[in-house]
């Protein structure tokens, strides 16, 4: 083996590592190899892992390093160990949602997103840990138990991505996608101290996402860097055909012009979000993540979205369209034709034992609101009111950025709480998402980039958010603030 | 107390398009059980729909031809219920309410009634998924079990709704004829009654004749023929008749039609009414259709059964049940104007078609579109029966093998010496001859039993294997047998 000095290689930047498979410096077999010995050793404290692809991982690796000798092209992730929250579908490997109810489940399709990943020769190395079906923000509702925090494993990763941010955090792969519906790639990613962005609704394909709630889901990426992650978005964007809410625009290369800056920026506080119920240890942190951004050269204003980040609002509507979406979605999970099936006296009580068996107790609730919600004298004062809700949160953002070209905000009201803290009270870990859902009801782009730690050591993220389309101006802001923070 | 029958119909149509509604799944009918699949019409975990433009045109065009209105913008909803030929839980559907408007909206279709014609108006026309098919015959599946086939998820429907303007079982008929033959003169579904194309649901009520309001109705769904409907419908009002007048009530239910025993019965587990929990199907963007694209599809709109029997009455001269029978299949109303216009006379080429077209189409089991006897063959035909070339008798045989071989009439004719006989003195020949050997019959020809000309035409077309003219043949007879004078 050839000796390989400096950082660990699974702890290398993607956008380093490229370079030197690409050089020959080094083989994505070693690299392959230093990820899952990594993975061997934290994991089990971890949990991150439900499904590893190790085999395969280093055959496809081994495939790449001769392709790489024999000087053929390769894909711009060439030989990069990336893992897949498991809500992905990944043609002939295990895919669980987090759920009992897919426990045997193998799709035998690739989503588009890992598709893309494959053509982009990256490596598959498995799949990711989550709150079941997305549902959650702590990683403490998977069927696979709870995922720990790298930072202080007593605490939450945050959720429902929160093996996609813990793996990346503790080096267990060096990129991950995530999906975000209400928060759940820019929580963990802020928990966790990664870089974790939710692209704009359409901007990634969702054929092959299992969906939670279809006007809200979108895959990102998480990374330990804003250029990685920018390099991941590249591979992931663009139109799909079998999408029909993908959107046909060009995608630019996001780790292009990375280092330009933020002057002449005019960057949107919302009064909403910086009031009570804010931790003053992140206020503390967020406030020095936007000086930052002054002193590059942005104009810092205060701004007011009545509706979009008023926290009564934005989460009563989201709970509402997003249980509503996913009571719909989780009808097909019915024993018949895949997944789990609990034998019944009869078809309804086939149907009742597999869906009670098979699902946990914060999937049955969010099943039974969201059909509360679309019944019959309910559908008009929940579902449709929370609709025209989500339309002046919409202008609300509109109007934001006709005066604004990005926002910035918190991404929680604290850091990592503690397994176990917010369990007994579903709404109580409904308000971790205050600052994140809006940006989901609005369909536009968010990213969550480190932006200090705790007195306990805690990471703290900084959430920034543009306009449809402009995750472009996001990264570069994003580069900003890590540029100066992590030096 | 007289009483009159309401009738209101919902009827599914199949779109004879090449793939699903949404997905690119082949439709087909009849294949192994669960071959015709992907992901999406799986109903897979993350599979998404992707709206199929050929169904949107076909359900246009059916629209424009029953003269609705096609909506600008419409969009698709969820309808949700449990059942497992249901895989995703939920039905992608349209509705019709005060926010949600389906494709297209009113028009209607004319039906013979009384003396006269009436309008049957319509509600609506929308686009639906279909579902699978459950299959709990004890012949194929233990009992108790019950298995599910999902070739047919998401084969494209519409579905067509009524205003209760229908009189009765026999309008309900006359309703279903036109409607099936619009559907397919316009190409927009296959119309095969037997691979379940088309399936009727009635609502049907009664109420005192001359009153105006409305009864409570019962529903009778999934009749698989237009018979079955008018049958059904008339003993359901029957029995709704029966119970007014002995003093009983009518509860609304849903019954099904047995055919078999051509009997209705309440169909298990049907509540009043479910709750489908409709909301706007978040994975599909809203259709948008364009004056532009209506205009488009209005110009493939073929000329309609009503107009073509108008111009083929003025323009052919045909009798109205001759009309009928050419125009009741468009492909055959095609192939009879073929030959036409290809120089053939217009009443003959009815009867031809009529007759020995539609009768080879019957017998080999087949579509017109199948039929190897090209319209040009036919004309050609008619002309050489006409030019005398050969007789009617011989040019049936000859279109007979034209359909089996597809060869010309012209090649059929030389290949088998088929040609007609008409030389006078051939003729003459034979009929000297004839008369030779049967002097007895000959007398009691003379002796005035005229009939036996027939068996002296018999010894003739015998003598020529049928290729005599038949004209010539019996005017020389004729002549020969009464004027007596035969060389012996």
């Amino acid at each position: 083996m050839v000796a390989v000095y400096g950082k660990p290689l699974n702890e290398r930047p993607a956008h380093e590592l490229t370079a030197s498979i690409l050089s020959g410096k080094i083989t994505s077999r070693q690299l392959v190899e230093a990820v899952f010995h990594c993975i061997r050793t934290t994991n089990p404290a971890l949990n991150t892992y439900i499904t590893l692809n190790e085999t395969e991982a280093i055959r496809k690796a081994e495939e790449i390093d001769a392709r790489v000798s024999a000087g053929d092209p390769v894909g711009p992730l060439a030989g990069i160990p990336v893992a897949l929250k498991d809500l992905l579908c990944t043609r002939g490997l295990l895919t669980t949602a987090g759920s009992r109810i897919l426990a045997n489940f193998i799709p035998p399709y690739d989503a588009t997103a890992v598709a893309r990943l494959r053509e982009a020769d990256a490596v598959i190395i498995g799949k990711l840990n989550l709150d079941e079906f997305a549902m959650g923000s702590s990683n403490e509702n998977s069927a696979y138990g709870p995922v720990r925090n790298p930072h202080d494993p007593t605490r939450v990763p945050g959720g429902s991505s929160g093996a996609s941010a813990a793996s990346v955090a503790a080096n267990q792969t060096v990129l991950a996608l995530g999906t975000d519906t209400g928060g759940s790639i820019r929580l963990p990613a802020s928990f966790c101290g990664a870089v974790g962005l939710k692209p704009t609704y359409g901007r990634v394909s969702r054929y092959g996402l299992v969906a939670y709630a279809s006007s809200l889901d979108q895959i990102g990426p998480v990374a330990r860097n804003v250029r990685d992650a920018a390099l991941l978005l590249n591979v992931i964007a663009g139109h799909d055909p079998r999408d029909s809410t993908s959107v046909d625009l060009p995608v630019p290369d996001y780790t292009a012009g990375l280092e330009t800056g933020v002057a002449g920026l005019t960057i949107g506080l919302p009064a909403g979000y910086f009031g009570q119920g804010l931790d003053n240890e992140v206020r503390a942190a967020i406030i020095e993540g936007v000086g930052v951004l002054r002193e590059a050269g942005a104009e810092i204003r205060e701004v007011d979205l009545p509706v979009a980040c008023h926290p009564a609002y934005s989460v009563a509507a989201y709970y509402i369209i997003a249980t509503g979406e996913a009571s719909s979605n989780l009808s097909r999970y019915d024993g018949i034709k895949y997944g789990s099936r609990a034998e019944g006296d009869d078809l309804i009580d086939m149907y009742c034992r597999t869906r009670s068996t098979g699902f946990g107790e914060e999937v049955k609730r969010r099943i039974m609101l969201g059909t509360y919600a679309l019944s019959a004298g309910y559908y008009d004062a929940y579902y449709l009111k929370a609709q025209k809700v989500r339309t002046l949160i919409k202008r609300d953002f509109e109007g934001a950025f006709e005066s604004c070209d990005l926002l910035a905000a918190p991404v929680s009201p604290t850091p990592a709480f503690r397994i176990g803290e917010k369990t007994r009270d579903p709404l109580q870990m409904y308000l971790s998402d205050i600052y994140t859902v809006s940006v989901n009801l609005a369909g536009i782009p968010g990213v969550s980039v480190p932006c200090g730690v705790s007195a306990e050591g805690l990471p703290i993220g900084l959430q920034l958010l543009g306009p449809a389309f402009k995750e472009d101006r996001l990264l570069r802001a994003a580069y900003v603030v890590e540029q100066e923070l992590t030096r | 107390m007289k009483y009159e029958p309401v009738i209101g119909l919902e009827v599914h149509a199949q779109l004879a398009t090449r793939t699903k509604i949404f997905c690119g799944c082949s439709v087909s009918f009849g294949d192994e059980a669960n071959s015709r699949t992907c992901p999406v019409c799986l109903g897979l975990p993350g599979a998404l729909p992707v709206l199929n433009r050929e169904a949107v045109e076909h359900a246009i065009r059916i629209a424009l031809a029953v003269g609705c209105t096609v909506q600008e913008r419409s969009r698709f909803l969820r309808k949700n219920y449990f059942y497992p030929d249901l895989p995703k839980g939920y039905q992608i559907s349209q509705f019709q309410s005060n926010e949600e408007m389906p494709l297209a909206t009113g028009g209607g279709i004319d039906i013979p009634s009384g003396n006269g014609t009436k309008t049957v108006r319509l509600i609506r026309i929308h686009m639906e998924e279909d579902a699978g098919k459950s299959i709990h015959d004890e012949a194929f599946v233990p009992d108790g079990e019950s298995m599910v086939d999902v070739n047919r998820c998401g084969v494209p429907l519409i579905e067509l709704v009524t205003e209760p303007d229908i009189a009765s079982p026999d309008e309900a008929y006359h309703f279903m004829s036109r409607l099936r033959q619009l559907l397919t003169y316009t190409g927009v579904s296959e119309g095969d009654m037997e691979k379940g194309h088309i399936r009727i649901d009635a609502n049907v009520s009664i109420r005192p004749v001359g009153t105006s309001g409305l009864g409570t109705k019962v529903e009778i769904k999934n009749m698989n023929s237009i018979r079955n409907c008018r049958r059904a419908l008339e003993l359901e009002i029957m029995r709704q008749i029966d119970s007014s007048e002995t003093g009983g009530e009518i509860i609304q239910q849903t019954l099904l039609f047995d055919p078999d025993r051509s009997r209705l019965r309440p169909m298990r587990g049907k509540e009043s009414s479910d709750d489908y929990r409709y909301f706007p199907e978040p994975d599909l963007v809203p259709v948008v259709v364009d004056p532009v694209w209506v205009n488009r599809v209005r110009a493939t709109v073929p000329e309609l059964p009503h107009a073509r029997r108008a111009r083929f009455a003025s323009a052919y001269g045909l009798r109205a049940d001759q009309i009928d029978t050419l125009i009741a299949d468009r492909k055959v109303a095609d192939y009879y104007e073929a030959v036409v216009s290809a120089g053939a006379e217009p009443a003959a080429t009815a009867n031809w078609v009529q007759g020995d077209v539609l009768r080879t189409l019957n017998e080999r089991k087949i579509d017109i579109a199948e039929l190897k006897a090209t319209p040009e063959g036919l004309a050609a035909l008619l002309e050489m029966i006409g030019a005398g070339t050969i007789s009617a008798n011989i040019a049936r045989d000859v279109f007979a093998k034209m359909a089996e071989t597809g060869a010309s009439p012209e090649a059929v004719v030389e290949r088998q010496g088929l040609a007609q006989i008409s030389d006078a003195s051939h003729i003459e020949g034979l009929v000297d001859k004839v008369i030779a050997e049967h002097t007895d019959v000959v007398d009691r020809y003379r002796s005035g039993d005229r009939k036996l000309l027939g068996f002296f035409m018999g010894q003739i077309m015998k003598a020529t294997r049928g290729q005599a003219n038949p004209k010539v043949a019996n005017q020389l007879l004729r002549q020969k047998l009464e004027d007596g004078t035969a060389r012996a």
